[in-house]
C-alpha cells in the first residue's frame, strides 16, 4: 500500500544570482516502511524532507507532477488542510534538539500544548499522555523530565523528548532529519531501537534522511542515494554493499572502518555528469 | 614520554554543586605517537584536552609535557610545543578575521618573520588554494574551515596536536578528506597526537591506542589490535564496540 507518493519534485531558490534548483526531478513512493535518503550537505535530502510538508519559505518553491499522501493532494491542499496534516498525520524530527525545542519553556508544557490547544483535554488527562509518550521513547523518570528546561537535558534524552512529542498524535508517517548525528554512538543505537520498535507496532512510515550510509543501511529497508538535487541510486538496504553507483560506492567506501589498514580514505569522486 | 599526564582531576563548581569532569586519569603519550580519547559527551575526554591547554582547572594530578611540569599560566614555549584543533570550524574561526589575518596573527604574536611566505605555504599544506587567503570564514564550507583551523594550529610548528573531535561537524566525504590530511601531516612533520572522538571507528583508523572513559574516569586502555580483535574487558567498552558494529569491516 502506498502511503505517499511523490514524482518529479523540484525545489527552487529565486536568488540573485538566477535560480538556484536544490531538488531537481526526485521520484519515490512509500508504504509502511523505513525509507533512507542519504547524501552529502547540500545534496537536496533535508528539502525533499521539508517539502513533503510544504515547509519551505519563499523565495523557495516547490513543484511536482503529483505529490500525494494517503489520497491528499499535498501540492494543492489549501494551507488550511495542511496545517491539519502537520504533526497530526506527518510529523517530523529535526537534527538538533538544543535549537528545535524552546529553550525557556518546560518540557512538560511544550509536550502538552498540543494536546491542551487542539485536542481540548484536560490538563491532568494531557500530563498523563505525556508521561506515556515520555515512557514510550525510554525516559526513565517521566515526571522529572516534564518539570525540567531543555537545558537541563542532555542530548540524548532531549532528542527523545522531540520523538516522544512527534508521536503523541500517532501520525503515520515520520519524517526524522538527521535524529541521531547529534548524538554519542551508544545513545544513537537506543534512539534507532526506540524509532524502529515504533515503526514495527505502530505501522508507521518514517523517512530517515541522514548523510551516513552505513547506519541507513543497518536501520532502514530501501534507500534512495541523493546527489545535487537528484536521486543517482534508489536500493534495498541489504543490497547496499552491492551498489553499482560509483556514488554511492564511494559514501560506502569514504568512511573509516575498526580493523582497517589505515590507509588514505578513498576520496569521493565528485563526476559531474553524474548530475546531469 | 612526551606527554605525561598523572592522576588528573578536574572538579568544577557550579551552582552550589560540585562536578567531577575529570577523576584520577593517568596515561603517557610517546613522541610520533597517536592517542586516542573515546567516550561518551560529559565522560571528560575533551577537558582532558582543556586542561592540557589550561583552559580547564587542574584540581590535582600533575600533566608533564617532555618531562616539564606545565606553567601557569601556559609559556610562550608551551604553545609553541603545543596546538589545539577544535570540534566545530564555524565557531573556532574569528568571523571578522579573514583567514590572512587568523594565519598571521600567531606569527605577529611570537614575532616571527616571514609571514607572508608562511601563511601561504600553511594553505598549500593543508590543501586549500591560496587565492582563499583573503577569504572571511563564512564564504568558506564546513571542511575548509576546519582545514584553516589546522593550517593555524601548524603556524607555529608545533610537536603536539591536540583534536577534538575535529570530524565530528563534517559530512562523511568531507570527514574521509579531513582524517586523511591529519595522517599525512603527521607522517610530514612528525606529530604527536592526542585525539578526541566518540567514532570508534574515528580512532581505530588514527590512532595506536585507546584510552576509553566513561563519567569522567578511565576505564580502559586498548591497543590498536586489541580493539579489532574485540578484546576488550570492560563492559563499557564492549558497549561501545557493539554500538559500533556498522563500522566493522565487513559489512
Amino acid at each position: 500500500m502506498t502511503l505517499l507518493s511523490v514524482k518529479n519534485l523540484r525545489v527552487t531558490f529565486d536568488t540573485e544570482s538566477g535560480v538556484v534548483e536544490a531538488v531537481r526531478g526526485v521520484s519515490f513512493s512509500l508504504g509502511r516502511e523505513r525509507l533512507g535518503i542519504v547524501g552529502e550537505s547540500g545534496s537536496g535530502k533535508t528539502m525533499t524532507g521539508r517539502s513533503i510538508l510544504r515547509l519551505i519559505r519563499p523565495p523557495g518553491h516547490i513543484a511536482a507532477d503529483e505529490m500525494v499522501f494517503d489520497g491528499i493532494d499535498l501540492i494543492r491542499a489549501t494551507e488550511k488542510e495542511m496545517r491539519a496534516l502537520r504533526g497530526q498525520r506527518i510529523a517530523m524530527v529535526m537534527q538538533d534538539p538544543k535549537y528545535s525545542l524552546n529553550p525557556v519553556m518546560r518540557v512538560g508544557a511544550q509536550l502538552t500544548e498540543g494536546l491542551r490547544q487542539r485536542d481540548k483535554l484536560s490538563k491532568s488527562d494531557a500530563y498523563e499522555k505525556a508521561v506515556v509518550a515520555l515512557d514510550a521513547v525510554q525516559i526513565r523518570d517521566p515526571e522529572r523530565v516534564m518539570d525540567a528546561y531543555p537545558h537541563e537535558l542532555s542530548g540524548g534524552m532531549g532528542q527523545r523528548v522531540m520523538i516522544a512529542m512527534m508521536l503523541i498524535p500517532n501520525p503515520d508517517l515520520l519524517i526524522a532529519d538527521e535524529p541521531t548525528s547529534a548524538l554519542d554512538v551508544t545513545v544513537q543505537a537506543e534512539v534507532l531501537s526506540i524509532l524502529d520498535d515504533l515503526v514495527k507496532t505502530r505501522g508507521m512510515g518514517l523517512i530517515f534522511i541522514s548523510h551516513d550510509l552505513r547506519l541507513v543501511g543497518r536501520f532502514c529497508d530501501r534507500v534512495l542515494v541523493m546527489y545535487k538535487g537528484r536521486v543517482v541510486e534508489d536500493l534495498a538496504a541489504k543490497d547496499l554493499l552491492q551498489a553499482k553507483h560509483p556514488y554511492t560506492q564511494g559514501l560506502l567506501n569514504c568512511l573509516p572502518r575498526i580493523g582497517g589498514n589505515r590507509g588514505p580514505l578513498p576520496d569521493l569522486d565528485r563526476s559531474a555528469e553524474w548530475a546531469g | 614520554m612526551l606527554i605525561e599526564i598523572e592522576n588528573l582531576s578536574v572538579t568544577y563548581h557550579a551552582k552550589g554543586r560540585v562536578i567531577r569532569a575529570v577523576q584520577d586519569v593517568s596515561l603517557t603519550v610517546a613522541a610520533r605517537e597517536s592517542y586516542g580519547l573515546v567516550g561518551e559527551s560529559g565522560s571528560g575526554k575533551s577537558t582532558i584536552l582543556r586542561a592540557i591547554c589550561g583552559l580547564a582547572p587542574i584540581t590535582a594530578g600533575t600533566i608533564r609535557i617532555d618531562g616539564k611540569p606545565l606553567a601557569a599560566p601556559r609559556s610562550r614555549d608551551f604553545v609553541r610545543q603545543v596546538q589545539m584543533v577544535f570540534q566545530d570550524p564555524y565557531a573556532s574561526i574569528h568571523p571578522r578575521h579573514t583567514i590572512d589575518r587568523t594565519l598571521s596573527e600567531p606569527l605577529a604574536i611570537h614575532g616571527l618573520a616571514n609571514s607572508d611566505a608562511r601563511v601561504i605555504q600553511a594553505l598549500t599544506d593543508v590543501g586549500l588554494p591560496t587565492s582563499f587567503r583573503f577569504r572571511y570564514p563564512h564564504q568558506l564550507s564546513g571542511g575548509q574551515r576546519q582545514r584553516v583551523a589546522i593550517a593555524r594550529a601548524l603556524m607555529l610548528e608545533p610537536t603536539i596536536l591536540l583534536l577534538d573531535e575535529p570530524t565530528s561537524a563534517l559530512d562523511a566525504s568531507v570527514q574521509a578528506e579531513t582524517l586523511n590530511l591529519l595522517s599525512r601531516l603527521r607522517t610530514e612533520r612528525g606529530l604527536t597526537f592526542l585525539m578526541v572522538s566518540h567514532d570508534l571507528a574515528v580512532i581505530d583508523h588514527m590512532c595506536d591506542r585507546i584510552l576509553v572513559m566513561q563519567h569522567g574516569r578511565a576505564v580502559e586502555e586498548l591497543t590498536r589490535g586489541q580493539l579489532a580483535g574485540a578484546e576488550m574487558h570492560s563492559a563499557y567498552a564492549r558497549t561501545l564496540f557493539d554500538a559500533s558494529a556498522d563500522r566493522m569491516l565487513q559489512g
